[in-house]
């Protein structure tokens, strides 16, 4: 797919299909929808961080004007998660709770203030049980497990593999380099606060409406834990309000309004509080991390050993997968031709940590990319440079079986070098200002579905209408994204049509067939190929018959504004419309389907599970920093970012999730921090939009961004994904940036004035965790690279039972 | 969403009306000017008034008018945002200018009004918290609990001042008149405030803010500089304001208070004395920013780490006096200090 082609709706920017809506307001949220005789659900949440349930008390909130149900954790005894590996959550607490926030009781009231009235009403009694809110006490403190499963005491997961022979990596090495990074918590903050509304019809089937980014899953968990065929329950997406990850898991709200509906024969709607949004979490796990790599004079790797201790909150989530995420996208952007990683999730009784924009990668990201500037500072090379020269190539196996196919950027750093003006500026600015540098890349969908099963990621239904309008129906989540605006362009760019010829019905599980979710940075490549598939089985239709009754060979007729003509003398041919009535006539009715299924892992070993990608793309960033040596504040005056995206497929977009990654960089380099009070019973510090500091449009930075489009043989017309990597680079950018600025090392997220006005008068003029606990690892998997022969095997089996791949079953 | 207690809502035509609704309803009574700290508080259940008497009608209560003499009375209900269109703020006293610019956002700014902002309750980081989330540390001295969790063997609440008009109005030598319903009295603005986070204010329930008076300009140059984490939103955490009069080059009288640092405006006494009757050199600027760094004593109850917003007091005080010095000097040291 190499060269440009001429497309009509490909790399523009029409309007999006949802954009007037929400710009008039007109967008029904999950919160916007009101039913007759609605009831309005609250949430009961844990007061104390660990402890037994000894007796929940609700006679006065039974007695509460207006109170219509209540529940408790018996009423949904069955346990789900979003990982198979992991359920273990309760839509309501059934003896334990874990952190302040778990959900205890739920009330459904004729309204809001009957139902916190009453939620505030119920008493319950707990016997407390010790607590832990670090990873580090959680490896002290085995006793009392916060679950009881997982690895041992209070770990979660561990994760040893070695990719080659490592050692032999290090004997190569003419300098060796060993770090310890930490990269502390935040959370999402998408301003959708979660909401969910759950009816029943007459007949006993439920529909739940909610915020969610993953019907699919909430459709799996809600037929678990409701003891209800799939069948009878019906999931619909709304539109998110953001997503960033936060809406990816189950959530405890939206069966429990599922279950109050059930009981009261009413509708049930809850809408979270700003603060319980902070409780859901599931956002980015802090991460310590030691680093250790090899290099040659050329700054050329020999070996990595990459460790990593996550701190998982109370629940498995996603955790599994993001253990597995901090150490798997390391050899995707330079050479590192040996590899070992060892990965530690603990359990804490703080809300539980997930995935957000980047997922398990932003942490190592950062890791690795402050090392290397650190590498090229010692080795006295330029950092661009240093990383220009060893850079992963395209069309490659990497030490852990990942395979690459394009692989831009070589050109996104020349473009950012290009347009920063790097060269006059590094290590030439004057004091106080600095620039940095730091590259990256992404998955563009997860090789494996969350469960195992062998069936396509993501399905699409187009039906053609005799009038000639296209239905198009896909389980595909709109999270603000524009997935919807992918779809339609996609079918258009196929079909030929307008995008106001298009209609899109998104996440509906009656309706639309299965997509998996908006997560993962998946659903334009996936979904995308899957609109192609239905789209051209649809114009192979109306084709024939337009030859049939013209004349016109098939391959030479197009399909281009509104019409099917052919292509040496467009004067002859029919309109769309006229198209769709003779193929119908000819066919019958005019549906056709499309799926996806992503092609196989090269790895074969435990945990190649986690990694794999149709494809990846890639960024670099350039930031400029200005930072008081009096005070420590840094202020990023301007981010140059190239992206390898493939092909954009909406420009403006595509340019917005540029910049959107860039904003929420930024934030969590030098602000967002999701602190609790381990001294004062584990509570969040402050769950509120106000005092959890986030950027505002006032400290945002021009941002220059260049896309880089080398089409992807993968994606749908070469497209790859820019939702989430560009997020990764600009964080160690701003670190690095900052020693150009003040030649201190700043080895921690986020870099708060008081963290840079420690390491400017410290000794070794840096601030950052110095030591890395000693934790048992289980046998290490050992796989022979591909350059060692390898077959992408396990050498050797585990003994350890169980497992996973990474996070599916096997 | 967090919803508003049930409360009933009187809506009086006159000052008098309003002291005879407020002595009529008890203490379960409270007034309300702009309501953007208020309602919030009442959300989370702080307060929970059962009546609120409305100021917002009451027009003796607003605008801004030239007193004889070039003093200015400052009618407290006039809103944030109408101050900062008018002369005598925004021409006669850019620092008092400065203060309310930096308050919150332009839409809170266009509710909220300047006595409401001087009558801020304190805050904290233990306290502005939901009901469910203050029932999870058994609450705090300050509402409904015992201790104070700032520090736990503090006899006092420790919240905090966090009012940017406070420590300007209060350098500027600001008086405030409070009624009652059987008398008046006025007061220095200063001596309206008290050490005491719950009780940070020495005015009765019952009495009303009516008058924000100021002196003539008189030689006086002042500024205020505000430190927090946003350009937008986010309350001080440390606020200066420093007014200095001047005879010629020799400063004649100086006030100095920090705002955030405690639970009322600190006046840092001892650096004041150590500018007057000196021309304000780099050396007495100094010298009296590292004694006002004394009497600053944050606590780990807001945003950022408390050991460094004590180090940043020294530098703001000493950019305040820059400031009041120069402007350009002032808004140099503004970029030195905070590259934004």
């Amino acid at each position: 797919m190499a060269g440009k082609r001429a497309f009509q709706q490909i790399g523009r920017s029409p309007r999006k299909v949802d954009g007037l809506a929400k710009c008039a307001g007109a967008t029904k949220f999950a919160d916007d929808l009101v039913l007759p005789r609605m009831l309005i659900a609250r949430l009961h949440r844990s007061s104390l961080a660990h402890g037994r349930i000894v007796s929940i008390d609700v006679s006065a909130a039974e007695k509460v004007p207006g109170v219509k149900a209540i529940l408790l954790g018996r009423d949904l005894p069955t346990p789900f998660g979003i990982l198979p590996v992991s359920e273990d959550e309760h839509a309501l607490a059934l003896d334990r709770v874990r952190f302040v926030g778990d959900p205890v009781a739920a009330v459904a009231a004729i309204d809001e203030d009957a139902a916190c009235e009453a939620a505030n009403a119920i008493r319950v009694e707990y016997e407390p049980l010790p607590a832990v809110y670090g990873p580090e006490e959680a490896l002290a403190m085995p006793e009392p497990r916060i679950h009881d499963y997982g690895e041992e005491g209070n770990i979660h997961k561990k994760v040893a593999l070695e990719f080659g022979d490592l050692e032999a990596g290090f004997q190569e090495a003419e300098e060796t380099f060993e770090d310890t990074f930490f990269f502390g918590g935040n959370t999402h903050l998408p301003m959708e606060q979660h909401a969910a509304l759950a009816a029943v019809e007459l007949d006993g089937r439920v529909t739940i409406w909610s915020s969610t980014q993953t019907p699919h899953y909430l459709h799996r968990a809600a037929a678990k834990v409701l003891g209800l065929p799939a069948s009878r329950i019906r999931v619909i997406a709304c539109p998110n309000g953001g997503g960033f990850g936060g809406k990816s898991d189950p959530f405890n709200h939206e069966i429990v309004v599922a279950k109050l509906a059930l009981a009261t024969g009413r509708p049930v709607k809850i809408t979270l509080t700003r603060e319980e949004v902070f409780y859901c979490h599931r956002g980015r796990h802090p991460v310590l991390m030691r680093v250790r790599t090899g290099v040659r004079k050329d700054g050329s790797i020999t070996a990595m050993h990459f460790k990593s201790l996550l701190d998982g909150g109370a629940y498995g989530s996603y955790g599994v997968a993001s253990t597995y995420y901090t150490g798997a996208l390391q050899t995707v952007t330079y050479r590192v031709p040996r590899y070992k990683f060892d990965g530690v999730r603990c359990f804490t009784n703080k809300p539980p940590c997930g995935p957000k924009r980047g997922h398990g990668t932003p942490q190592p990201r950062f890791a690795l990319e402050v090392q290397l500037d650190k590498i090229a500072e010692r080795l006295h090379l330029d950092p661009a440079e240093m990383r220009l020269a060893t850079l992963q190539p395209g069309n490659s196996l990497t030490a852990n079986f990942l395979r690459i196919g394009s692989m831009g950027l070589g050109e996104c750093i020349r473009r950012v070098v290009e347009g920063s003006g790097w060269k006059e500026k590094f290590r030439k600015l004057p004091r106080g200002r600095g620039v940095g540098i730091a590259c990256s890349s992404y998955i563009c969908g997860a090789g494996l579905p969350i469960y195992w099963n062998a069936m396509p990621q993501t399905g699409v239904l187009l039906k053609i209408d005799r009038g000639g309008g296209v239905c198009v129906f896909c389980g595909e989540t709109e999270i603000g994204q524009g997935s919807d605006t992918v779809l339609a362009q996609c079918i258009a760019e196929i079909l030929g049509l307008d995008l106001l010829d298009i209609r899109v019905v998104a996440g509906d599980t009656d309706l639309t067939p299965v997509d998996l979710g908006s997560y993962s940075s998946r659903v334009t490549l996936m979904m995308g190929n899957a609109a192609i598939q239905a789209a051209g089985r649809a114009k192979d239709l109306l084709a024939n018959a337009v030859s049939e009754k013209t004349g016109i060979p098939v391959s030479r007729l197009l399909f281009a504004g509104g019409r099917v003509f052919d292509g040496e003398d467009p004067s002859k041919g029919v309109s769309f419309p006229e198209a769709a009535v003779l193929a119908e006539a000819k066919c019958g009715t005019i549906a056709t389907t499309g799926s996806y299924t992503p092609p196989p892992s090269a790895g074969r070993y435990r945990g190649a599970g986690v990694g794999p990608s149709p494809a990846y793309s890639y960024s670099a960033a350039v930031v400029e920093v200005e930072a008081s040596e009096e005070t420590g504040i840094v202020v990023p005056r301007k981010v140059w970012i190239a992206h390898d995206i493939g092909q954009a497929i909406h420009r403006t977009m595509a340019i917005g999730q540029v910049e959107g990654s860039v904003y929420m960089a930024l934030g969590e380099a030098l602000m967002e921090d999701m602190a609790y009070r381990g001294s004062r019973f584990g509570v969040h510090k402050f769950p509120s939009m106000l005092e959890y500091k986030s950027p505002t449009t006032m400290e945002m930075p021009d941002v220059e961004t260049y896309l880089v489009e080398d089409p992807d043989p993968a994606g749908p017309f070469g497209a790859k994904e820019v939702g989430q990597g560009p997020l990764l680079p600009v964080i160690p950018a701003v670190a690095n940036a900052i020693h150009d600025a003040l030649r201190v090392r700043i080895d921690e997220v986020p870099i708060t004035p008081a963290k840079v006005l420690k390491a400017l008068s410290a000794k070794d003029r840096r601030f950052g965790p110095t030591s890395f606990p000693d934790i048992p690892m289980p046998p290490v998997t050992r796989v022979a690279t591909p350059a060692e022969g390898g077959t992408g095997r396990a050498l050797e089996h585990e003994t350890a039972a169980g497992g996973v791949r990474g996070g599916s079953r096997p | 969403m967090m919803r508003l207690p049930p409360f009933l809502y009187l809506a009086p035509r006159s000052v008098r009306e309003a002291l005879s609704m407020i002595a009529g309803e008890g203490p379960q009574a409270s007034f309300v000017a702009g309501g953007t700290d208020l309602y919030p508080n009442m959300k989370r259940r702080h307060q929970t008034p059962k009546t609120l008497v409305a100021l917002r009608r009451l027009r003796e209560l607003r605008g801004v008018r030239r007193l004889p003499g070039g003093g200015l009375r400052i009618g407290p209900m006039a809103t944030l945002t109408s101050l900062e269109a008018e002369a005598p703020v925004r021409r006669d006293r850019p620092a008092l200018f400065d203060a309310i610019r930096s308050i919150s956002t332009p839409i809170l700014r266009n509710m909220g009004t300047i006595g409401g902002n001087l009558l801020l309750d304190t805050r904290c980081n233990y306290y502005d918290q939901s009901y469910e989330w203050r029932r999870a540390i058994n609450f705090c001295m300050k509402c409904e609990g015992e201790t104070c969790w700032v520090a736990p063997g503090s006899e006092r609440c420790l919240a905090v001042q966090s009012s940017d008009s406070a420590p300007i109005l209060c350098a500027l030598g600001a008086r405030v008149r409070l009624k009652g319903p059987r008398s008046e009295r006025e007061i220095p603005l200063e001596d309206l405030y008290q050490e005491d986070g719950i009780r940070y204010l020495k005015k009765e329930p019952d009495e009303l803010l009516s008058d924000i008076l100021l002196p003539p300009v008189d030689g006086v140059r002042a500024s205020y500089k505000k430190l927090r984490r946003r350009e937008a939103f986010d309350f001080p955490v440390l606020g200066v304001g420093a007014a200095l009069r001047f005879e010629g080059e020799t400063v004649r009288e100086a006030r100095i208070f920090l705002g955030a640092v405690s639970s009322s405006p600190v006046r840092a006494t001892e650096a004041e004395a150590l500018l007057v009757g000196k021309a304000l050199t780099d050396e007495s600027i100094a010298a009296a920013a590292d004694r006002a760094y004394s009497v600053a004593r944050p606590l780990d109850n807001t945003d950022f780490e408390y050991a460094w917003r004590k180090k940043m007091a020294r530098v703001f005080v000493r950019d305040a006096l820059h400031a009041v010095r120069s402007p350009a000097e002032g808004r140099e040291a503004d970029r030195r200090r905070d590259p934004a």
